[in-house]
């Protein structure tokens, strides 16, 4: 399979902190890849800079390079365009305070896709891809805030889906969700990755075990370990992350 | 075990005392807006007829007709004016500046100085500015440009706080779908925030109906027979003809001075009912 994501040499300061430290890994096309580690080592950090979302931030600097299909995302690209192809879903659902319906068209509205029928193909393409569409599908024009945690939660991976994109970003997408919700949005995961390259930031190394195939483990802003996720809990080959993945800390 | 009865029982008597003084209050405040509101509603009321609202203005009808439609004007003219600039400015503020950048504390120190100046000194401002040095005369266009500035400070904080109190999570949930900054400040942004926006235009509202001072010396006295529209003509609002009836000395000019404030009464009632439905109506659309 082939380097989606190729991250070379990256740096990232808060200010005068630093929060990540040389960071070298490639992220595979149509694999799930996870990010592990104790609260503050950069994971979603790290995350946030593959498409761009530590923009936002006053006094973020980054150096090294990012590469997405060959192209540096921090060079040209412009950041609404990437953020097209790599779509994200945040820890705590959020949908906007707009009916279900509204949720999901609202990105390829966004986009320029103002025919009716095309935006309701759309709509129910991606509800369908979140495995939602049968529970919703009577009651689109609701509002989106009114329905469960977890039903929020995959509404938002369908709005990232809505736009097409190639890569999906979660950023511990479960944390606020019930175990049966949780197990939904897993299935989904590695129901869709034949189509998506898939990076999840976790805290739940069990999560991480289920679905992913690559689990890179970070510490203090440095990526400690990287490998097939089933090497990396069964026979780690740094100390640090024995020591996490057995629980002495973290 | 006695010491922990008695403290209990302070404690009651603690916790009745303060219950009925919340109380007291509360009615005190009902209270004094219901006397208020009955004492003016009672006799103006009662004089308020048809000739009054629709007819002719001459010494015997003293008709409000055209101050109401006057006040209308004003108030439409005024939002007209300063609700765009004050949402876009609150726009600036909350999404664009750099937090602590010299054009936020300026444009903050200019909006806290605007909000604290008193009415009296908009209107000599107005007088002096739109009447006499940019030649608008005494007339509603002056009214409405004086009114404008004085209403902008409570849109664009209003505005501002509405912005802020929208959820960051929002705006990365739409930039993360790729739209733009301007894009999610339109779509995402200020529908969120249209309820807190709307509730600073009420307010403005409410200090327009109610302006005097400054309106006196922009806008002018004079009412004219039959409403009109011609906004390079001197005319008064309601709230002004209140008071010039009130100084009348006219045999009825008092009766109809209350019927005056009557019917300002019941606008500021209807805009602002139908104002906080048609927030609601946005919120729950949401």
């Amino acid at each position: 399979m082939t380097d989606k994501i190729k991250i070379e040499n990256v740096n990232l300061y808060y200010g005068e902190f630093q929060a990540l430290k040389n960071i070298n890994m490639n992220v595979k096309e149509n694999e799930i890849t996870a990010f592990i580690g104790p609260s503050g080592c950069g994971k979603s950090t790290l995350l946030k800079s593959l498409n761009r979302m530590n923009d936002l931030i006053e006094g973020v600097k980054i150096t090294g390079r990012i590469l997405l299909d060959d192209a540096d995302i921090y060079g040209d690209m412009d950041a609404t365009v990437l953020r097209r192809r790599v779509g994200m879903v945040f820890q705590k659902p959020n949908p906007f305070p707009m009916s279900i319906y509204e949720n999901v068209a609202y990105g390829p509205k966004t986009h320029g896709v103002k025919s009716k029928a095309k935006l309701d193909e759309i709509v129910e393409k991606s509800l369908r891809s979140a495995a939602m569409w049968d529970e919703v599908k009577d009651r689109l024009k609701k509002n989106a805030l009114s329905i469960s945690g977890g039903q929020q939660q995959r509404l938002c991976i369908a709005r990232a889906f809505s736009v097409n994109p190639e890569v999906i970003l979660l950023d511990e997408p479960t944390s606020a969700l019930d175990p049966i919700s949780t197990m939904k949005i897993e299935d989904l995961l590695t129901e869709i990755k034949k189509d998506y390259t898939i990076v999840i930031v976790t805290h739940n190394m069990q999560q991480a075990t289920r679905i992913s195939d690559k689990t890179a483990f970070f510490l203090h802003g440095e990526a400690i370990e990287f490998d097939e996720t089933e090497k990396l809990f069964s026979m780690p080959k740094n100390k640090k992350t024995e020591d996490y993945i057995t629980g002495r800390f973290g | 075990m006695d010491r922990r009865l008695n403290n209990l029982k302070q404690r009651k008597v603690k916790s009745i005392l303060l219950k009925s003084f919340v109380w007291l209050c509360g009615i005190l405040t009902v209270g004094v807006l219901i006397y208020i509101l009955l004492f003016i509603l009672l006799r103006g009321i009662p004089k308020i007829n048809l000739v009054f609202l629709f007819g002719e203005y001459n010494s015997e009808t003293l008709s409000a007709f055209s101050s109401i439609v006057a006040t209308i004007q004003m108030i439409f003219l005024s939002l007209i004016i300063s609700v765009p600039i004050g949402v876009f400015c609150a726009i600036y503020l909350a999404e664009y500046a750099k937090r602590g950048s010299i054009a936020v504390k300026i444009i903050r120190l200019a909006t806290d100085t605007l909000a604290g100046i008193p009415s009296i000194v908009y209107g000599l401002f107005g007088m002096i500015f739109f009447v006499n040095i940019l030649g608008f005369r005494a007339s509603v266009l002056s009214g409405v440009c004086t009114i404008s500035i004085m209403i902008l400070p409570v849109i664009i904080s209003s505005s501002e706080e509405a912005v802020k109190s929208v959820p960051d999570t929002y705006r990365e949930g739409s930039l993360g779908l790729g739209a733009t900054r301007i894009h999610t400040v339109f779509r995402i942004v200020l529908p969120t925030a249209m309820p807190g926006i709307l509730s600073g235009v009420i307010l403005a509202i409410g200090r327009i109906v109610g302006e005097t001072a400054a309106l006196i010396f922009t806008s002018g006295t004079n009412v004219m027979k039959n409403p009109s529209l011609d906004l390079l003509s001197s005319q008064r609002t309601l709230a002004i003809h209140m008071y010039m009836l009130a100084g009348e000395g006219l045999p009825h000019s008092k009766d109809m001075a209350f019927a005056t404030g009557a019917i300002l009464i019941l606008i500021v009632f209807t805009v602002n009912y139908t104002t906080t439905k048609l927030a609601g109506r946005i919120g729950r659309i949401q």
